[in-house]
């Protein structure tokens, strides 16, 4: 017979009331808002699952939603691939090390809303740097606040830029971790710099960029503060991603059932493509 | 396979060296014959690891010329040498399977599929690996990576020389004893030069035909592993070769006798030079217990198994002396007895008696 000893679940429970209290309570509140309806005086009418329906039914909520995993998606498709280049050039000892690492960590330290304001400065057409030098010196008509496609490329080059670091920072972290003898074997076995980076610095980045892809997926699909800041979802609703639609409908609308259920489906959603993706990377491990 | 040829050797990491204590390697003058099986044998920091990147070519010596086979290599790349190096942590790729491990060297080269499977066929075989060719070598044991990192290294059968980093030290001490007769078996059998670096002495005996020993940058002795045990050369390879080491007593030399501690010792010759310090040698197996000789002071016994190693005082020096049976009880006088074909003297370190022509 094997006794088991039920005394380890005293060690977990502070944790589970500081998990309570932090995430699960709130939660239900929201959960609590989505099957019901209020009209303030703390009246509420049940209302089954007719917020989910509507929400999932609505073109506003679609819409949002594809903007939200086009974005997501850019992200991605930019910033592994280029902070894995960026990992692969920078230097492995000496001086330039630490100056590199300071540079890659400078964008990460600045507050998210300070990003947005950073760059809503820099691109301003007339006013901006970056603006000016667009419009009036190399003659490319640029609006970020009038043109869909600007605004865009504007929230996708500021995010680049705050937020490649951090997969360059994972990735160096791997690269630094492999042992001289991996690249001595490889040369001495006449692998190709392609081999070396397939068969030897891509394995040994594999976990770290788990992790990157993970935070960047998670990170990017609920970004709210800096396209915020920069566009405020404009112009019209072309840079509306979900958290902006959210706030503006739970908070400018007050519409509080709806905001609650499409919350819960934001979370879902967040929830099912990191499981997805987790499970995708570390299938190989597995076996 | 070639034979391998360092001429003047030597190799500083620092820009500009000034004197002989900045070079990592001083001056190393050796050949090395086809299909032989060698050791570098030394303390860490000695700068075998640095000769033997210089042979495979991942570092370029300041001064000197490698030769294979009278082919200047010095300033070629790695795999431009055509040599094989098994370093101290198996290196293996993670993605790939066993026989993919076994088969990238080839592949890089360009070499048919045909031939790839006959070679990785083949060494699976003489490593008894051949069930694991298509499992994923990420899941192996130390001591298996190793193994396919060795065949890495030996499933081209052009390759000039084969060269081990300490090969064995993440491996359990007993599954050392297998790979190391693995690698003398397979030694045998591919006719490979083989160049062995360890700081364990009875990996470099076993493996070797020949031991280099070497000791802050300089060859102290090269020989078979009897050589090196009968007559080192130096006073280093006497204590570093041998358990117990060989015993260095101070003395003073006189013709083919020796004055140690006010005691005549015969000598296995006539000693050479004058000046410096002079040094009595004698291995622990070679001092026996008599009737009569030199009277001594029993401190310490031990039993090591095979036999039991002494430990003793003659005035103020302290010596070992290893006996299988009739061995004294601790505190005891006893009377030493010195092998004189095994007594010499060592001038400043170096061997300077010679031996009795027989």
């Amino acid at each position: 017979m094997r006794t088991e000893n039920q005394k380890a679940w005293f060690f977990v429970l502070p944790v589970l009331a500081l998990v309570a209290f932090n995430a699960l309570v709130p939660m239900m509140t929201v959960v609590n808002y989505s099957v019901q309806e209020t009209f303030g005086n703390n009246q509420f009418f049940w209302e089954g699952l007719g917020w989910f329906e509507q929400i999932l039914r609505s073109d506003r909520f679609q819409a949002a939603l594809g903007r939200q995993f086009l974005f997501t998606f850019l992200i991605l498709l930019i910033e592994v691939p280029l902070g894995i280049i960026v990992a692969l050039s920078m230097p492995r000892k000496g001086f330039w090390v630490p100056v590199c690492l300071v540079l890659m960590a400078l964008p990460m330290l600045i507050p998210w809303n300070v990003v947005g304001s950073m760059w809503n400065i820099f691109t301003l057409p007339k006013i901006g740097l970056l603006g000016y030098f667009l419009n009036d010196v190399l003659g490319i008509n640029y609006d970020m606040t009038q043109q869909p496609l600007s605004a865009w490329i504007t929230v996708i080059v500021m995010d680049v830029w705050h937020w490649t670091s951090l997969v360059v920072l994972l990735c160096y972290a791997g690269l630094v971790s492999i042992p001289d003898a991996y690249y001595q074997a490889a040369k001495i076995d006449g692998a190709s710099p392609w081999s070396v980076f397939r068969y030897i610095q891509l394995p040994k980045m594999k976990t770290v960029l788990t992790i990157a892809v993970l935070l960047r997926f998670m990170d990017s699909f609920n970004i709210y503060t800096e396209p915020f800041v920069l566009t405020g979802g404009g112009p019209g609703n072309s840079t509306t991603l979900l958290s902006i639609d959210l706030v503006k409908i739970a908070l400018g609308q007050f519409d509080l059932g709806p905001a609650a259920a499409m919350s819960l489906i934001y979370f879902a959603i967040t929830l099912l493509v990191s499981w997805v993706f987790y499970t995708l990377m570390t299938k190989d491990d597995a076996q | 396979m070639a034979q391998i040829k360092l001429s003047n050797l030597r190799h500083s990491y620092l820009p500009t060296p000034k004197g002989p204590e900045d070079y990592a390697l001083k001056e190393i003058d050796v050949t090395w014959r086809d299909g032989g099986a060698y050791a570098l044998l030394g303390p860490s920091g000695c700068g075998k690891s640095t000769l033997l990147n210089i042979i495979s070519g991942l570092l370029t010596p300041s001064e000197g010329q490698i030769l294979f086979d009278d082919q200047e290599v010095t300033a070629l790349p790695p795999d431009q040498r055509n040599i094989a190096q098994v370093f101290q942590f198996p290196v293996i790729y993670d993605t790939m399977t066993v026989g993919e491990n076994l088969a990238f060297p080839l592949k890089n080269r360009g070499v048919d599929a045909a031939t790839i499977k006959r070679r990785v066929d083949e060494i699976a075989e003489m490593l008894d690996v051949t069930d694991m060719l298509n499992t994923r070598a990420s899941g192996l044991s130390p001591d298996n990576k190793q193994k396919i990192s060795m065949g890495r290294g030996l499933v081209r059968d052009d390759v000039n020389a084969v060269m081990f980093d300490e090969p064995l030290t993440v491996i359990d001490p007993h599954l050392k004893w297998k790979l190391r007769s693995k690698l003398k078996e397979l030694h045998q059998r591919v006719k490979a030069t083989m160049i062995y670096v360890t700081h364990d002495q009875t990996e470099a005996l076993t493996f070797a035909d020949e031991v280099v020993v070497m000791q802050e940058g300089e060859v102290v002795q090269i020989g078979t592993p009897v050589e090196l045990f009968e007559r080192p050369q130096h006073t280093f390879v006497g204590h570093f070769i041998g358990s117990p080491g060989m015993n260095v007593l101070p003395c003073e030399a006189k013709g083919d006798r020796a004055l140690f501690e006010g005691h005549e010792v015969m000598l296995e010759g006539p000693t050479r030079g004058d000046g410096g310090r002079t040094d009595l040698g004698i291995r622990p197996e070679y001092v026996g217990f008599g009737d009569t000789g030199i009277p001594a002071h029993v401190t310490k016994v031990s039993d090591i198994g095979r036999h039991f190693v002494v430990s003793a005082v003659v005035g103020n020096t302290a010596l070992k002396a290893v006996t299988e049976h009739s061995v004294p009880e601790p505190g005891s006088q006893v009377f030493l007895q010195f092998k004189p074909e095994q007594s010499r003297v060592y001038r400043d370190g170096w061997i300077a008696t010679q031996e009795r022509a027989q």
